[in-house]
């Protein structure tokens, strides 16, 4: 930047995040994980218009079918085409546990970094709302919310969602209680900026790993919540396909056709893996390249850091993002 | 058998798996009973090099040539459990932080007596062997202390306790990794004649690396200097320290703050290089003051330099001629004299009755302090002086106190939030560790302008063009605008944190130990930024720090603190010429210094060392 044309806006690592992503993403463990997740997403989203039958036409084939040429998983209790309602039947749950986990993650997030940054009697009034609210297991929580105030695909993610802020704003809240004792963050104090603008501006950004792997964890967790209320017949409307229900009304038949069962519950544990797989491969690419967690070691042992530095020969080039 | 106890024959360590140098080429030898104090900025590679010696590298680095022979034993060629056999045995180790190397759950008794019988002694001869070693490093009721946990010890009781593990098997080479760094002046003189007497008892090699040469000026018979993981100079202590041979131990030594005299601190100019480029010529060469075209081309070797035991890789002093033209440089003892002026001025700020407290514990009783416009007040204490906490109140980061604060006339709250826009602009702070200072999420271009935004009513062009004439104050390149700070070495990013709190042009700033984490010649540097600023803008600055050289260098006026008091205040040379209180005089007299009249043990020590060879029979 020459100093004849003053273009003032200086950088902010504010995107570094991506570029962390992008780095698991090329890691194996990531590839695995990216993989297999992708693979679940594509299944579901692109599913409803692949499906061979109206997933919802009873009578296709005979009830519990064995797999044959008309119906390559076979036939559910009704007669449907598994394999059509396994198409049709993933992106609402996957749709449902996203927005949950999004909403669970800012609440969660904001409460942590409150919690910790101010310390004192509203760290208190917090963590204790939060240790009231993990008392309940988070699938009786939201059952409990449901069965209050009805069924609706909202409520849903309000309740799913809510039960998840307790435990990220704990992880949160110890993540940032080491970032806000940090100097910069008193530096700032010192001139003058105000808490609320200090926690977005000089904590949340230095926050970004820990958001991250939360995330990615409680995105499984959302899932298999959102499978399980499906399982036990809450919120979703009959009898559209989701892989929730499907294991609850085929499991009388598994004996006969199993796939009708095994084909949703696997489509299901392998999200959980691949997020989970991925969200590792975050965890451990991260380490090197998260400048935050460099600063830290940096801190604490320069010499330490600066082997570091020089084993990862191309990190000088690749650090610098824009 | 030799009397060397350790050999060292072409060391090169090498980062694993990149491959570039982190030690390279070392030689050197080092005799039973004999001192080798090893130094050098950080990242020359002196913790590696003492660490290869008891033949351990850190994660991430192997050696990759050269022989150690320790006691006649080629280590290189030993496995893990030959290794392990010898080590505790035939060869020790002493951390920098006992702290974290004693076991925190373990009496230290249990500790010791496993590391003891592991080398084949039975429960009572180590019984006996641990109390005798303990008496050696001169702890009292060694009864108590083997029934004691880590916590219940001091530092300085730690630190002993880890010398006494090292020589509780009489090996026959200590490696000493800067054991004294975070002592008090007080204890680090006592460990060090601890370590000096049982050096000579045992008959033992040490290695002692450290960054502090005047500790190294103390201690050590002979010294190794080592740059960019190559050996330098190597000689007996006074012709290296005082007749220096190679530019960069001179440019070292001219950073070196002493407390005899104020002089003005010359730093070295430009940084290391990076690690493991490839290299033809000398390894300091861009730096080098006294430098020509061939020494870009040739690379030194270790040459014989003034005496038969100095030797320094620099092509200057292969030839009589070169060797004059470095030596016509001032070194130690050759001050520059600084005008501290000591005009009347009216006070900027005004500290009465300070009294401030951490929960129930109070620790400060009652300080009074004024600082004078234009003028440097040092504060000096040891840890747990309350100098820190003192500065944190006074700039509003630490809120339970009483008493009264007044900044040019406006009296200041507790907490920093309810202070006035303009108090906040008047008043700076800059934090110790540069490292923790700076969001790793923010260029410094950002970080400079937001603070100014914050605190000024310039409009966007007037911030970027105070931006870039702060910057240029402190010597910042403006091409680092759009860096990071991890970008930035140690000494930018303290520069960057003295930009941030200068670019509002404050009445006062306030330094804590804004130097301790930096290396001598960087320090040298932001020492004389500091004061060029204070000479240009009308400044007062109150400088926290543990080193009493430094003071002498900097501040015209001093305050001594311990245990939340004032001990003592005056001008600077009143105070450490002529200490009035006990507890100054102690601080001075345990300093470690250089200089003739102050060593350990030793009888005469002569500067003008070209014509003199020690006098310790124990040197080579």
């Amino acid at each position: 930047m020459s100093s004849a044309s003053p273009n003032t806006a200086f950088q902010l690592r504010r995107f570094e995040w991506l570029h962390v992503l992008a780095r698991a993403a090329r890691s194996a463990r990531g590839r695995v994980g990216l993989g297999l997740t992708l693979a679940v997403l594509a299944v579901a989203f692109a599913g409803p218009f692949l499906a061979p039958h109206d997933p919802n036409e009873v009578g296709v084939v005979p009830a519990f079918a064995k797999p044959g040429a008309g119906a390559l998983l076979g036939g559910d209790s009704l007669g449907r085409d598994v394999l059509s309602r396994l198409l049709a039947g993933g992106w609402q749950i996957i749709a449902l546990a996203a927005s949950a986990t999004a909403l669970g993650v800012v609440i969660g997030a904001i409460a942590g970094i409150a919690a910790a940054y101010l310390s004192g009697w509203t760290d208190n009034v917090i963590m204790r709302a939060v240790d009231v609210l993990l008392a309940f297991p988070q699938i009786v929580f939201a059952l409990l919310l449901i069965s209050v105030l009805g069924s609706h695909l909202w409520l849903l993610v309000l309740a799913v969602g809510l039960s998840h802020a307790p435990q990220v704003a704990r992880v949160i809240r110890s993540a940032s209680l080491d970032v806000a004792e940090r100097d910069y963050v008193q530096a700032a104090a010192i001139t003058g900026v105000r808490p609320p603008k200090l926690m977005r501006q000089e904590i949340l950004p230095n926050l970004t790993t820990p958001l991250m792997v939360e995330t990615g964890l409680r995105t499984t967790y959302s899932v298999i919540i959102m499978a399980g209320l499906a399982f036990l017949g809450f919120g979703f409307t009959l009898p559209d396909a989701n892989w929730g229900y499907m294991i609850n009304e085929n499991r009388i038949g598994a004996a006969v056709n199993p796939w009708a069962v095994f084909a949703p519950a696997i489509v299901l544990a392998v999200l959980s893996v691949g997020v989970n797989t991925f969200a590792e491969a975050v965890t451990r690419c991260a380490l090197t390249s998260d400048p935050t967690t460099r600063a830290a070691l940096e801190a604490g042992e320069p010499v330490t850091a600066e082997v570091a530095n020089a084993d990862s020969g191309l990190s000088d080039g690749d650090r610098r993002l824009t | 058998m030799s009397r060397e106890a350790v050999v060292v024959e072409g060391l090169t360590v090498v980062t694993s798996p990149a491959g570039a140098a982190v030690v390279r080429d070392v030689s050197l030898a080092v005799r039973a009973g004999e001192v080798l104090g090893v130094v050098g900025e950080s990242g020359s590679g002196k913790t590696t090099l003492g660490l290869s010696m008891i033949g351990h590298t850190r994660r991430g680095l192997a050696i990759d040539a050269g022989t150690i022979r320790v006691d006649g034993t080629d280590i290189r060629a030993l496995d893990h459990s030959g290794l392990r056999a010898m080590r505790g045995r035939t060869m020790a180790y002493v951390p920098q932080d006992p702290g974290t190397a004693l076991n925190p759950s373990r009496r230290i008794g249990s500790q010791m007596a496993e590391m003891v019988r592991a080398h084949g002694r039975s429960r009572d001869e180590a019984r006996d062997r641990i109390a005798e070693v303990l008496a050696d490093v001169g702890l009292d009721d060694p009864a108590r202390i083997v029934r004691a946990f880590p916590h219940q010890l001091s530092g300085g009781q730690q630190q002993r306790i880890a010398i006494a593990m090292a020589f509780a098997c009489r090996p026959r080479l200590i490696v000493m990794d800067e054991p004294t760094t975070g002592l008090d002046v007080t204890t680090q003189r006592k460990v060090l004649e601890t370590i000096r007497d049982l050096c000579a008892s045992y008959d033992v090699a040490a290695i002692y690396v450290s960054h502090d040469l005047a500790v190294v000026a103390d201690l050590a018979d002979r010294v190794a200097v080592l740059y960019a993981g190559e050996l330098v100079e190597l000689g007996p202590v006074d012709e290296v320290l005082y007749s220096p041979q190679h530019p960069y131990t001179r440019g070292l030594l001219m950073a070196v703050p002493t407390v005899e005299s104020a002089r003005r601190l010359v730093a070295m100019e430009g940084s290391r290089p990076p690690m493991g480029v490839g290299r033809t010529g000398c390894a300091f060469v861009d730096r080098c003051p006294v430098s020509t075209d061939r020494c870009r081309e040739v690379h030194p070797d270790l040459v014989g330099a003034g005496s038969p035991l100095h030797h320094a890789r620099c092509l200057l002093t292969d030839d009589a001629a070169g060797r004059e033209q470095v030596s016509l440089r001032p070194v130690l003892g050759v001050t520059t004299p600084m005008e501290l002026g000591a005009e009347e001025k009216p006070s900027v700020l005004a500290v009465g009755d300070l009294r401030a407290t951490y929960g129930a514990k109070a620790v400060l009783h009652g300080i009074d302090l004024s600082i004078r416009e234009d003028e440097c007040v040092a504060v000096v204490g040891e840890s747990g002086s309350g100098k820190t906490t003192l500065s944190r109140c006074i700039v509003g980061l630490h809120r339970s106190w009483t008493g009264e604060i007044s900044l040019g006339g406006e009296a200041l709250t507790p907490g920093v939030r309810n202070r006035s826009r303009t108090s906040l602009v008047r008043l700076q702070y800059i934090f110790q560790n540069p490292y923790a200072s700076l969001n790793p999420r923010r260029s410094i271009g950002n970080v400079l302008m937001q603070t100014l935004e914050r605190l000024s009513d310039l409009d966007r062009a007037a911030r970027y063009d105070r931006v870039l004439e702060t910057m240029d104050a402190v010597a910042l390149p403006r091409r680092l605008l759009n860096s990071f700070p991890d970008q930035l070495s140690g000494g930018e990013r303290q520069r960057v944190a003295i930009a941030r709190a200068l670019v509002v042009k404050p009445k006062l700033l306030i330094c804590d130990e804004v130097t301790s984490s930096l290396d001598v010649s960087v320090q040298a540097s932001v020492v004389g930024m500091l004061r060029d600023s204070q000479e240009q803008q009308s400044l007062s600055v109150l400088f926290v720090t543990h080193n009493l050289p430094l003071v002498r260098s900097i501040a015209q006026r001093v305050v001594v603190m311990r245990a939340g008091e004032l001990v003592e205040h005056g001008d600077v040379a009143q105070v450490i010429d002529r200490p009035a209180a006990p507890y100054t005089r102690q601080l001075l007299d345990d300093l470690s210094r250089f200089g003739s009249s102050h060593r350990l043990d030793r009888v005469d020590a002569v500067a003008d060392s070209s014509t003199t060879t020690p006098t310790d029979g124990k040197a080579l």
